[in-house]
């Protein structure tokens, strides 16, 4: 009834190849940017949202949006599975430390950019293995990455500035003299890049680039027949994700947590991000941001329900409830891969179909 | 010259701990084409439970039998409700499947008998043999041999149950084909329940061994992620490969925890510590191995066709 885009001519080259085509969407996605950069920040004046809400809900959730959208990218997109995610955002984050650190009056947006770069570079060099190994054999492979990289940072000091516990604190977040350092603007400037980010990778794999990726993951074979070159793609994809993931790891370091350790970027954390993928939906842009959603939610929702449940006088024993979260962690991925294995982005697109034959499906 | 041997030794017997978990992970391979990440999981899960029901009092002789029975179910029920529902998905998405499994399994083992660390006594004492620090003056702990003892034991039952017995062949022919298979009137449900059933009776093995080396703590899975260069180097398909990668993998680590740091510290010109390196070695190994040969030691060849 209201979802429909019969009516909507175009006329024009551009008009056709807009990123939304149908003006109901391009409402509803700007009318989230603009709740996102305008709406919360003025409920938050008005005490509607939290602190909490800001440094354990949001901001988390834009910076995993980002990283999962970085691996999306490499597996989702260009099918390299990947379980190295951590190491790249390790790399950003110390990589971003050491150009602050260490160059005097460096801008933070620049170093950021360059720690993405470094991240990149780890990326294209690790990237090369899957130039002649696929499928399970290249994601066994990635884990080199992740223990190798967090190793490395653990043990040179250089990378740490020779602090004795590997713990770095990440610098003040200031730019053109305004510090960065409530938690609301910290989420804005998060919310900044990360929407900056998400628009041109959403551009990249509308365009040739993300098209060769498409078809490198879809017959890698048939591909180099029709004159995709697998090595270019293939590393392309894995320095675009990198740096994705690199930037992530910047932010996770300077705008969420403050003070990370080289441990912080652990498998755990990998395996985290892939569930993103997974379950957001594989090669889908909102699904990384949906993914991203479910998970970090997922905790704090757990969390109260099993309050409530003590509440409600049903005890549980002291140090259970990490394990019971781990459960239903594992048992809803298992469901959710049973139930819809394209992930929510596939829900959600199903659900589009649906309204727009709403109230008359025949 | 000795104490390389030793080393080397020392190694070796490690490394047939790991082939001792790669080969769950191989099994289950073969059988389904399943990559079942949890294989670790269960590991954690056999040993806790069996150290579990012994700390309450049993004897080792009926916890044991009791894990069993318990491995077998869980890997019933793992069939049923995460790969039965799942049949003819990619690959990718069956692998995804396993790694929620493997929250799910940390999780209830950790539910059940509680987080701490807790000591296994098999009754293997884990001293160096006497008689043959007399001869040659080499250290070379019994525990050590007499777990490679039961891992060589193992494989052989294994070979034998593949190759002599009717259920044996069954899985064989299920691994080459699955159709094949079943239009000659293998059921293949049942077939997977079993290979389940053995998995878990290899990573109930493993577990006990690896928990009384180390303690049966949630290390153990990091134990097990330690099979996935082993597996790469060896071969997703092969038995012998897991062996043979195994036994590569744990005497090239244990020499490279050695002798590298020195080496590397001489290079650089440092004084750091440099230890750890067993860590990543492995991966780095098996991912420098693929780049010659992408198939593994035993693999199947791959051929691509468009």
């Amino acid at each position: 009834m209201f979802y429909r885009e019969s009516g909507q001519f175009k006329s024009t080259y551009a008009e056709d190849s807009q990123i939304f085509p149908i003006r109901q969407d391009r409402w509803v996605v700007g009318g989230i940017v603009a709740f996102a950069f305008l709406g919360i920040p003025l409920l938050a004046q008005f005490g509607w949202v939290s602190n909490y809400a800001f440094t354990a809900i949001l901001t988390p959730f834009l910076i995993f949006a980002l990283a999962a959208l970085g691996l999306n990218i490499l597996t989702g997109y260009a099918g390299q599975l990947s379980l190295g995610t951590a190491a790249f955002m390790a790399v950003g984050a110390f990589a971003s430390y050491n150009f602050m650190l260490r160059i005097e009056g460096m801008p933070i947006l620049v170093a950021f950019v360059l720690g993405g770069l470094c991240a990149a570079a780890v990326g294209i060099v690790f990237g090369l293995p899957s130039l002649r190994i696929r499928g399970f054999y290249l994601a066994a492979a990635t884990l080199a990455t992740q223990f190798f990289i967090v190793w490395c940072l653990t043990k040179v000091g250089w990378f740490t500035n020779y602090s004795s516990s590997g713990v770095i604190t990440a610098q003040k977040i200031e730019m053109f003299g305004y510090a960065f350092d409530s938690s609301m603007s910290k989420y804005l400037f998060v919310l900044g890049i990360v929407s900056v980010m998400a628009l041109l990778a959403k551009n990249m794999v509308r365009t040739n680039i993300g098209r060769s990726w498409m078809a490198i993951r879809d017959m890698d074979m048939a591909a180099e027949v029709i004159g995709f070159r697998p090595m270019r793609t293939k590393l392309m994809a894995f320095a675009v994700s990198s740096f994705y993931c690199g930037v992530a790891g910047a932010l996770f370091a300077y705008a969420y947590l403050g003070t990370v350790e080289p441990e912080g970027f652990n498998l755990d954390l990998s395996f985290r991000i892939l569930f993103m993928v997974i379950i957001g939906g594989l090669g889908s842009i909102l699904g990384s941001f949906l993914g991203s959603a479910f998970i970090v939610l997922l905790p704090i929702v757990l969390n109260v329900a099993m309050q409530s449940l003590e509440g409600a006088g049903l005890p549980l024993p002291s140090g259970i409830g990490s394990s019971i979260e781990l459960m239903a962690f594992g048992a809803l991925i298992i469901f959710f891969l049973i139930v819809e294995p394209h992930g929510l982005a596939r829900l959600w697109q199903i659900g589009k179909e649906k309204l727009r034959l709403w109230p008359f499906p025949h | 010259m000795q104490f390389f041997i030793e080393v080397l030794i020392a190694g070796l017997l490690s490394g047939v701990m790991y082939s001792l978990v790669a080969l769950g992970y191989v099994l289950i391979y073969k059988a389904s084409g399943v990559f079942n990440f949890a294989q670790g999981a269960m590991v954690f899960f056999a040993a806790l439970t069996a150290v579990g029901l012994h700390d309450l009092g049993l004897s080792l002789w009926v916890a044991v039998p009791l894990t069993m029975v318990a491995m077998i179910v869980l890997g019933l029920v793992t069939e049923k409700f995460v790969l039965r529902p799942l049949v003819a998905q990619p690959e990718i998405t069956l692998f995804m499947a396993t790694i929620g499994l493997t929250f799910f399994v940390e999780g209830l083992a950790q539910a059940i008998w509680g987080a701490s660390v807790r000591g296994l006594e098999l009754g293997i004492a884990d001293v160096p043999l006497e008689w043959l620090m007399e001869v040659s003056g080499m250290a070379i702990s019994q525990f050590d041999l007499i777990a490679a003892g039961i891992a060589a034991a193992l494989v052989a039952g294994l070979a034998l149950f593949f190759s002599r017995t009717k259920v044996g062949r069954a899985l064989r022919a299920v691994a080459d084909d699955h159709q094949a298979a079943l239009s000659v009137g293998i059921p293949l449900q049942h077939i997977w329940g079993v290979v389940w059933a053995v998995a878990g009776f290899v990573a109930l093995v493993s577990g006990l061994l690896w928990g009384a080396r180390n303690g049966v703590q949630f290390a153990l899975t990091f134990v097990a992620l330690k099979a996935l260069p082993v597996l790469i180097l060896g071969g997703f398909t092969s038995v012998p490969g897991a062996i043979v990668g195994g036994l590569i993998i744990g005497a090239s680590e244990k020499l490279a925890e050695v002798f590298l740091p020195p080496l590397l510290q001489q290079l650089f010109d440092t004084q750091m510590n440099l230890g750890g390196i067993e860590g990543w070695f492995p991966y780095v190994l098996a991912l420098l191995f693929l780049l010659v040969r992408p198939e593994g030691l035993f693999g199947e060849k791959i051929i691509r066709r468009i």
